[in-house]
């Protein structure tokens, strides 16, 4: 596809994500208490869409993963949360 | 237009489902050993639940001119215990003869746990000690990319395991080359929330290839779509992909793969 074919598929997509990404982080200032580990994350993902090269899903994907290497003692819960808790702000 | 269903876990659909599916254009769907929701008290429930995938689910698939196909495994969210996935793993083979399982799966690894792995370890060697496919979970979010990583040391680590007879699934963007780099199969799973959209999908295969890679939905009792399979076709159509690329990705590959094992006939 041309650069033209792909906003006319999906640029209307992409700026409704992008409205709700501002808006997210708006909602988030207006809240009051302590945020955690995963806005840390959110905001180390975010500097990924200023880059220039042409990875930034798999970019924003790192910054969200545990880089670690070492499987964890034992499971103590089977949810994942969606950003490592090791992530520093 | 033909599709196969490569991961659906139907025993969490209504009957509808299958009707959806068949008027799509699905030919088979395949339903791997998963997670209820809640955890298995005793090895005896797992019994039941696999004589549900391969008893009772292919009859209720045949009512609508589907062919059914299952894995068996005790899924990695289970897998915690590992005196009962010894159980579980212990009865597998009493299932492995009958005709519509394809293989070990969806085995793998879900917040990457010692036990985990050595459960993972035990599903690995039995593929290995019956000659069967091995389908993998890899974990969700955070944890993908570690699980991945050490998933497929443990596949590489056992020489018994030929790469082509495994598929690593809900690869994305991050873990994708991983997978693809091994010689092993790839699936990327289509979900509304989390793993991959449609469009993320196709970007991984105009990226990475359309070799040894596979879609499906992985439709199950949480957020999904049993028709995402199709539904992604439609946007490689809009994209302008020509029709003998959407049927390579959605029948050819999911069938060349499948095949690998004698009981997965097509209608």
């Amino acid at each position: 596809m041309t650069r033209q074919q792909v906003l006319d598929l999906y640029f209307m997509d992409a700026r409704s994500k992008l409205i709700d990404l501002a808006a997210f982080l708006d909602r988030l200032d207006r809240a009051e208490g302590e945020a955690d580990f995963r806005l840390n994350g959110f905001h180390k993902a975010m500097q990924e869409l200023g880059k220039t090269q042409p990875e930034r899903a798999r970019g924003v994907l790192l910054a969200l993963s545990d880089p670690t290497t070492e499987p964890i003692p034992n499971a103590t819960t089977k949810a994942a949360c969606g950003a490592w808790p090791g992530t520093k702000g | 237009m033909k599709y196969i269903e490569p991961h659906a876990h139907m025993v969490s659909r209504v009957t509808d489902d299958y009707v959806r599916m068949a008027t799509a254009g699905c030919q088979a769907i395949c339903e791997p050993a998963f997670w209820a929701g809640f955890d298995r008290s005793s090895a005896d429930g797992f019994y039941d639940y696999f004589c549900q995938l391969t008893e009772h689910e292919p009859k209720r698939a045949a009512k609508f001119g589907l062919a059914h196909f299952s894995w068996l495994c005790i899924n990695p969210k289970e897998s915690e215990d590992v005196k009962l996935a010894e159980e579980v793993v212990e009865i597998i083979p009493k299932f492995l003869g009958r005709p519509n399982v394809l293989g070990i799966g969806e085995i793998g690894l879900n917040k990457n746990s010692r036990n985990e792995l050595r459960v993972l370890e035990m599903h690995v060697d039995l593929a290995a000690r019956e000659n069967q496919l091995i389908l993998v979970h890899t974990p969700h979010l955070e944890d993908k990319l570690k699980g991945t990583r050490l998933i497929l040391d443990v596949i590489k680590s056992d020489k018994r395991i030929r790469p082509e007879r495994v598929i690593i699934d809900h690869v994305e963007e991050h873990t994708v080359k991983l997978v693809l780099d091994t010689g092993m199969w790839a699936g990327m799973t289509l979900y509304p929330e989390s793993k991959c959209t449609p469009a993320r999908a196709i970007d991984i295969v105009e990226v990475y290839g359309n070799e040894r890679i596979w879609m499906n939905s992985a439709c199950d009792w949480g957020v999904s779509d049993p028709l995402a399979v199709p539904k992604t076709a439609l946007e490689m159509r809009r994209r302008g992909h020509s029709t003998d690329a959407i049927d390579k990705l959605v029948y050819q590959n999911p069938r060349k793969f499948l095949s690998q094992c004698p009981n997965f006939r097509l209608p």
